[in-house]
């Protein structure tokens, strides 16, 4: 029995209220607000109704015509389930602290709008049940992240709005052209497990062009070494964007669509059989040395993170490269886990601008004692990032060294100790002059009764005991791990 | 079946009189006679798009004069597309053009609106290649009265130089169709497919013709005169020339290659045609870039437009086909809105320069979405028409191995994402200070937003397009 309506509901859950939000009056902050709210409640209980249908073995497709030869089709697999519910329940929370954050600014009802929107693309991008498809949402996606990058309106902004453009309009083209080559071999491929394309696999030259085609336009918005540029330059957007493109909407679609292409478009026995797997892996490594490096050298938290991302996105690339399926699930809980403790991180970074006006690394000094709920999260991101147990990042980063060794490529394990290091090395410091140094003088006791506003201190509270909670209870069926181990061994049943 | 193929005759008949009764009128009701031809002719154009979806293509000989000489009319999917999309964007963009001019050009723009919308209607559903030159040369004549409605020195002289360059372009086209009846007794479409031969009188016609057609549309490096013509040209006027009148030309060029030509000419031919277009949609892009007034930057971006339309030639398959009236169709509406919206925007602040969307993009919020979704049609990003038909050119441009139009392709959508940014960003910045932002009516705020809006609807729904044009297809 197939239902047909609720992968379109759920992706007009956030398409509808947005488009209403465009019309709203600046003033109308009341109903925007509820607005929001009650769009993000309804996507979380559709969501939750979807996951528990696809746990029981029901069907989920909802299929419109498009063109005479190629339907539009939204399906609703395991896989999309794991990032349609990291994307409903860090909405939910990136809404609320969104509300907050832009508390008395300009322009709400646009950036809410478009938040929606994104959001909107994000579902379809999971929910994509063929390429075509998937390509319609990741461009979608590209045109309504743009107007949030440029929110601010200053010359800043436009110009890294104008470097976020370049890239990724240049790598949706490549990607388009890759999308058009495979469909002239496959027709529109649909998503399947272990692989679509078993009848062509004998147009090799082909495959390939298409497969380099593919990762390279989808490792621009995964950010991929060298094609990372635009994500530190598109920092200058407020705190909630940053969060929502760090942890959910951009690089996650990127990755995700990585993780698509290679196991659910080729199927990973027939990558692996191409011989592109190792160099992917490869672009990984450097990926993720560089990006730790970098993270190191920045003065500016939010530069700092950014850098971080770079690596940390490259962690699920490299665990869904390595043939395997301990490494495999290493990179697709991760795809769960750094969304979860990533959006703690710029959580943070955005309380302490917005209550202290602290950007830099250096000004951070005893802010534990002024803040300590909020630093108190930002310490559970960082250990978690550096894959201290029992914070989710050790998960990772466990079963990516034990894939790595099972694929017989100990030098993996050389990059990811080596990058826990680099972690370490631009994390802890931060963490330990927070709690062990005194506090800056001009920090005057906050007026109200918790450290900062509730809109912006729940959400981050939220979030780091999210960050916990996986870690700590993954070994339940229904935690991020235990979801990831069941779809992977279906992807590598022979 | 004679009584449903005499529908064909309403969309030419009804614009006429609704012409020639908006100038009987004058100036009390010249805007209600206008606008009562209008609805009646969208209706009668879609009843006639019904009719084709559902019984194919149609026939008729009109005052009982068939082929070989007479006036032999036909309407396939690709007529019924091309009358469709008349009835909806011309009308929007007259719209705009209600407040745009004072009382006299108002008395007068209609009526010759309406003249043009016949003149099309007729050269749409004409099967014969003399009535497809009257035809031609009504659209013409009236368009350069139309340019030149405002009887200022820029309207004079923009309407001068089209009617210099497209004046030549009718005496090739003739030339190149006295040749072919000549040889082949015929003017009819069809029987000329038949009996042309490969020779030099086949090939010198086909060179006339397709010289004369691309003069009109116009063509790299035929296009000197575009620039200007659109500057220069009322901006209601502008839309109309870029989004329909230019569009008359191809379809005819369209026809006669793809149904006549083609066979027998040297496939060398077709690729010169693609070359020149590639090199219309890199020069057209390079030069839109450069502008430093927005009407400019959207004229340049037709030239380029328009060289896309040209890569069918090389490919010349029926799914190249396919993908150049979808362009012809989207492009239609989305730089009819860009051209609505450059005049909104002229008409707000009174600036013509790049630099005056600063600060707009909140006082004209429907003007602003417009040009972002015409933009994103003008690009190929999806949802819109323009993604499908660059779809369809570069799933042939693949599957006919000739990749290299495929880049061009794609390096031109890039370059169109430059120009077209370009001018959205700037409406992000604040309002500059002393810069007044007079109101203007709704209507034309929501007249470039309704034509966005059917660039948008092409993107989301092109079975149906496509599933009409496909009618009558191949002979």
């Amino acid at each position: 029995m197939t239902n047909t309506w609720l992968p379109l509901s759920v992706l007009l859950s956030s398409l509808l209220p947005g488009l209403i939000i465009f019309l709203l009056a600046e003033e109308q902050r009341r109903t925007r607000t509820l607005l929001n709210l009650l769009a993000a409640v309804t996507k979380l209980v559709l969501t939750g109704v979807m996951a528990w249908g696809v746990y029981q073995g029901r069907q989920y497709e909802t299929r419109l015509t498009f063109f005479p030869k190629a339907d539009l089709v939204l399906r609703a697999d395991s896989f999309s389930l794991l990032f349609i519910t990291l994307s409903a329940v860090l909405w939910f929370v990136t809404t609320i602290y969104a509300v907050g954050y832009l508390e008395g600014t300009d322009h709400r009802s646009r950036f809410f709008g478009f938040f929606s929107l994104c959001v909107a693309s994000t579902m379809g991008i999971a929910l994509a049940g063929n390429l075509l498809t998937f390509f319609l949402f990741y461009e979608m996606l590209t045109l309504s992240t743009y107007p949030l990058v440029i929110h601010r309106g200053t010359p800043e902004a436009l110009r890294a709005g104008n470097v976020y453009l370049r890239y990724t309009l240049t790598g949706a083209t490549l990607l388009l052209a890759g999308v058009a080559l495979l469909y002239s071999l496959a027709g529109a491929v649909e998503f399947t497990e272990r692989g679509a394309l078993s009848a062509v696999a004998a147009h090799r030259t082909e495959l390939i062009v298409a497969f380099v085609l593919l990762i390279g336009g989808l490792g621009v918005k995964t950010a991929l070494v060298p094609l990372h540029g635009w994500l530190p330059v598109a920092m200058v957007a407020p705190a909630p964007v940053s969060a929502l493109l760090h942890a959910v909407a951009v690089v996650k679609a990127g990755a995700f669509g990585i993780t698509r292409i290679i196991y659910d478009v080729y199927g990973v026995y027939l990558v692996h059989d191409l011989g592109v797997m190792q160099p992917l892996a490869m672009v990984a490594a450097v990926t993720i040395l560089y990006g730790s490096v970098r993270a190191l050298q920045q003065g500016d938290l939010k530069k700092r993170l950014a850098y971080s991302t770079v690596s940390q996105v490259a962690y699920i690339v490299l665990g869904v490269s390595i043939f395997g399926t301990a490494s495999t699930i290493g990179g697709l809980v991760h795809l769960v886990h750094q969304g979860v403790m990533k959006i703690t991180l710029f959580f943070c970074a955005g309380n302490y601008a917005e209550e202290l006006h602290v950007h830099r690394v250096s000004e951070l000094r005893g802010v534990g004692r002024r803040m300590p709920l909020t630093t108190a999260a930002f310490t559970v991101g960082a250990l978690g990032m550096i894959g201290i147990p029992p914070v989710a990042g050790f998960i990772t980063k466990w079963y990516l060294g034990i894939g790595a060794l099972e694929a017989h490529q100990p030098w993996l394990v050389v990059v990811l100790l080596t990058s826990s290091l680099l972690n370490a090395g631009y994390f802890l410091p931060i963490v330990y002059s927070a709690w062990f140094q005194a506090p800056r003088e001009e920090w005057k006791p906050s007026p109200r009764r918790w450290e900062i506003g509730l809109l912006l201190l729940l959400p981050t509270v939220a979030t780091a005991v999210l960050s916990l909670a996986a870690g700590l209870f993954a070994g339940a069926e229904l935690s991020p791990l235990g979801w990831t181990r069941l779809l992977t061994e279906r992807e590598f049943r022979p | 079946m004679t009584s449903v193929a005499a529908l064909m005759v309403w969309p030419v008949i009804l614009p006429l009189l609704g012409a020639v009764l908006a100038l009987l009128v004058g100036r009390p009701g010249v805007r209600l006679v206008a606008g009562v031809a209008s609805v009646a002719t969208l209706m009668a154009s879609s009843m006639l798009a019904w009719e084709v979806a559902h019984q194919g293509v149609l026939h008729q000989s009109i005052g009982g004069w068939g082929a070989p000489l007479g006036i032999e009319w036909r309407a396939d999917g690709l007529a019924a597309l091309m009358l469709l999309t008349i009835a909806l964007v011309g009308p929007l963009i007259s719209v705009h053009a209600l407040d745009h001019f004072g009382d006299r050009e108002d008395r007068e723009f209609l009526p010759l609106w309406l003249f043009v919308w016949c003149a099309l209607n007729a050269l749409v559903l004409s099967a014969d290649a003399f009535n497809l030159y009257v035809t031609l040369e009504l659209t013409t004549l009236a368009a350069v009265a139309l340019i030149a409605v405002r009887r200022d020195l820029p309207g004079l002289d923009a309407g001068l130089r089209y009617l210099l360059f497209a004046l030549p372009g009718s005496l090739c086209y003739l030339l190149g169709i006295a040749l072919l009846y000549g040889a082949h007794a015929t003017l009819d479409v069809g029987t000329l497919a038949q009996r042309v031969q490969p020779g030099p009188v086949t090939w010198v016609a086909a060179g006339l013709v397709t010289v004369g057609l691309c003069l009109k549309t116009p063509l790299f490096p035929l296009h000197v005169w575009l620039p200007p013509t659109y500057t220069g040209a009322p901006t209601p006027v502008t839309a109309l020339l870029s989004a329909l009148i230019s569009k008359g030309s191809f379809y005819v060029l369209l026809r006669l290659w793809l149904e006549v030509f083609a066979p027998v000419m040297d496939a060398q031919v077709g690729q010169l045609l693609g070359v020149l277009g590639a090199a219309a949609v890199l020069w057209g892009s390079a030069l839109a870039l450069n502008q430093t007034q927005l009407k400019r930057v959207v004229a340049y971006s037709s030239v380029a437009q328009i060289g896309y339309m040209f890569l069918v030639f090389p490919m010349a398959t029926s799914g190249a086909r396919a993908g150049a009236i979808y362009l012809v169709v989207s492009h239609a509406a989305a730089k009819a809105s860009m051209f609505v919206a450059v005049g909104n925007i002229h008409q707000a602040v009174g600036i013509t320069a790049l630099g005056g969307v600063q600060g707009l993009a909140h006082r004209m919020p429907f003007t602003f979405l417009a040009m972002a979704l015409g933009g994103i049609s003008l690009i190929g990003i999806p949802p819109s028409g323009g993604f499908i038909a660059k779809w369809l050119l570069l799933n042939e441009a693949i599957g006919t191995r000739q990749w290299w139009w495929g880049l061009v392709l794609l390096v031109g959508s890039l370059m169109a994402a430059a120009y077209v940014f370009r001018i959205l960003r700037g409406s992000f910045l604040p309002l500059p200070p002393g810069v007044t932002v007079r109101s203007i009516p709704l209507g034309n705020e929501l007249a470039p937003l309704a034509l966005a809006l059917i660039a948008l609807v092409l993107g989301l729904v092109p079975w149906f397009p496509l599933d009409l044009l496909a009618i009558g297809a191949s002979r």
